[in-house]
């Protein structure tokens, strides 16, 4: 059996990766569905987790295993689930719920080709406006977009410690191909991780839903008398299903301690974004074509920027509206219909022009060969 | 039992949301002078889980304690994620028919199967109250309801027997009309481990009697308690004179393996399989 890894490089599975973050960011506790591309995550926290003293359940469906992630997370304990679109949809209501409750926890969500079964085993990026409007009503998603096994690793942790530092659900929209796929991955030494704890409180304190903008975080058998609820509640978690003040002070408290961060909570590459002639928005799977189509660019004398979506939720507008004031044009690969384009396009305001580049359908990747012939076209139509 | 029962020393100070006659009431008092009867001065041993429907109001926010309020038919998922993690509590998991075996029908029949150590009270009002009285998989057959202004088409579900079925370790049905009962049987579900199941057949006057033809809260008690026949007196009973009774008392009590004692011995076994290693 193999010990937890200390430095060193490995050749790793993306999902594999996730697992192994997710124990070295201090999760303990992991229920899930079976559910391809998503499985390998449930399998390898299965055999791991009880080596850290830690407890991974196989539940009934994906509504009971995100609901036992989090009562687990109550426990003052870290927890996760992984699932894929299907399973996603599931969890939707539950993920609302973590929100208005403020459960820090991870949801994996290893995007496929939707709408509904689709096609189970074949990479999709379908479910990028699931991640931000998914459950309903008023609410602000974090969710991020690894693109390599190593970040696959790298953003599972970010993911506790946004969870643990907002106290809110954290998705990590993962795709097929970077699941599923095996590349060399270098694990930080334990001690060079950055790990974040939720904040508890002090033993007087009352107000664990309000006051602060993050407040603390009781668990429960603590002796707190703690009242959660997804109910609207006051700061005391005491419900308040009439008062329209009680209810606007909290959506609109729980959206702003992500929306007034974004700075701090959003991570994106950038490549020339002041300087470049065709830029580039892109995440996940997909991205792995820019560096290339870039290149093949470059010799035919085209400058190509280009923005990276690690973070994809809240929008990294910052970064997309440089782009948009020096690109002539942007375009926008994705494996789906235009979810991101749209964002795009919005921030752009006008600025500049935002061209969509979509492929579906039998995970096949849209190539940098594709990706250069849009630059190309792009310039010529000028 | 030194100091006399006084409920108020378990509840927050804040008004309680039932209707006047509501059987909810009866059910959180029983459980509260159970607590109090097993020398528990406060509820801080305890985590109430509860999820959408009137009876959920029982422990929350209203139970000086810890109290999850989830969504509806999903108090079982998140008090197995809170039990697993801290298993020296005492989880209790309050709600109605609609919450526990209507939508969250599948995760009470996987924590029976799986004994999950927690002590489940469904208040079984026979139908949707707090949505204005809607049929629910309990409601009684030709039974007139909002939604089945013809009489209900469909037969209702026993949930204790499917309980038993299911694996649990202590299954009982009792009426708000048999208080004292009810409370004993609380005693005794909170004192062993495992999967426990208790069915209290609750009245609510004003989304179901008053359509279902009874004039007060009493006929509706009068009803069940003239209808009551114990599991002994059943047995004996063919299926469909069954139909118009109240089975009441324990349909099981019994030991297995719980899922607390199962998961932290794998746990323990894989410490062991990499020390050998």
């Amino acid at each position: 059996m193999r010990k937890s890894p200390e430095t060193n490089a490995y050749f790793w599975q993306g999902n594999e990766a996730c697992a192994e973050a997710a124990l070295s960011a201090g999760c303990r506790f992991f229920a899930g569905y079976p559910i391809t591309p998503a499985s390998e995550i449930a399998e390898h926290l299965s055999k791991r987790l009880p080596q850290v003293e830690g407890i991974a359940i196989q539940m009934e469906d994906e509504l009971a295993s995100i609901g036992a992630v989090v009562g687990a997370s109550w426990t003052g304990n870290k927890a996760m689930t992984a699932t894929s679109g299907p399973g996603f949809d599931l969890m939707q209501e539950t993920i609302g719920w973590a929100f208005m409750t403020e459960t820090p926890c991870v949801i994996v969500d290893v995007q496929r080709a939707g709408p509904s079964t689709g096609q189970a085993t074949k990479c999709g990026q379908g479910d990028v406006m699931q991640s931000r409007w998914g459950t309903h009503g008023d609410y602000s998603a974090i969710a991020l977009s690894p693109n390599s096994v190593q970040e696959m690793f790298e953003l599972t942790i970010k993911a506790f410690n946004l969870a643990e530092k907002y106290r809110t659900p954290v998705i990590l929209l993962a795709d097929e191909v970077i699941a599923h796929m095996r590349e060399r991955i270098t694990v930080p030494s334990s001690e060079s991780i950055e790990i974040i704890n939720r904040r508890k409180p002090k033993s007087d304190e009352k107000a664990f839903f309000g006051l602060k903008e993050i407040p603390p975080m009781p668990s429960v058998g603590e002796g707190f008398n703690i009242a959660v609820t997804g109910s609207t509640h006051n700061e005391y978690g005491i419900r308040f299903t009439a008062d329209p003040m009680v209810h606007r002070q909290l959506v609109e408290r729980l959206n702003n301690k992500i929306q007034k961060h974004v700075e701090e909570i959003v991570e994106v590459e950038t490549c020339s974004i002041d300087d470049c002639q065709i830029g580039i928005v892109s995440f996940g799977c997909t991205s792995r074509a820019i560096y290339e189509a870039a290149e093949i660019a470059e010799t035919k004398g085209i400058k190509v920027g280009y923005v990276r979506l690690k973070t994809i939720w809240p929008f990294p507008e910052k970064a997309v509206r440089q782009l948009a004031e020096t690109a002539e044009k942007i375009i926008v690969p994705e494996m789906n219909l235009r979810q991101i384009f749209y964002e795009v396009q919005r921030v752009a305001n006008g600025l500049t022009e935002v061209i969509p580049l979509n492929k579906i359908g039998g995970g096949e990747l849209i190539t940098p060969e594709e990706l250069f012939e849009k630059i190309q076209g792009s310039v010529k139509n000028e | 039992m030194s100091e006399p029962f006084s409920i108020r020393q378990y509840l927050r100070p804040i008004p309680l949301p039932f209707c006047p006659g509501c059987g909810g009431l009866t059910v959180m008092n029983e459980f509260l002078k159970a607590t109090h009867e097993l020398g528990h001065k406060n509820l801080s041993n305890f985590v109430f889980c509860s999820g959408i429907g009137c009876s959920s109001w029982i422990p929350s926010p209203h139970f000086m304690a810890d109290s999850v309020h989830t969504l509806h038919g999903r108090s079982i998922p998140v008090a197995t994620g809170i039990k697993l993690l801290r298993p020296d509590l005492n989880v209790v998991v309050f709600g109605g028919d609609g919450d526990i075996v209507g939508i969250g029908l599948s995760h009470f029949i996987h924590a029976a199967r799986r004994n999950l150590d927690i002590l489940v009270i469904m208040v079984n009002n026979m139908v949707y109250g707090m949505t204005g009285g809607q049929v629910a998989p309990t409601t009684p057959f030709k039974t007139k309801t909002t939604t089945t202004p013809y009489g209900s088409f469909e037969h209702p579900l026993d949930a204790a027997k499917l309980a038993v079925a299911a694996g649990a370790c202590y299954v009982s049905r009792w009426t708000t009309a048999h208080p004292n009962e009810l409370k004993d049987s609380i005693k005794k579900a909170l004192k062993i481990q495992g999967f426990r199941f208790i069915e209290a057949v609750s009245q609510c006057p004003t989304a179901f009697g008053r359509r279902a033809g009874f004039k007060d809260v009493g006929e509706m008690i009068k009803w069940f308690k003239e209808n009551a026949i114990t599991v002994k007196q059943a047995e004996g009973l063919k299926e469909e004179k069954l139909t118009e009774k109240i089975v009441v008392g324990e349909f099981v009590q019994r030991q297995r393996p719980t899922l607390v004692e199962t998961i932290y011995k794998t746990i323990e076994e894989a410490q062991k399989e990499i020390e050998k290693n």
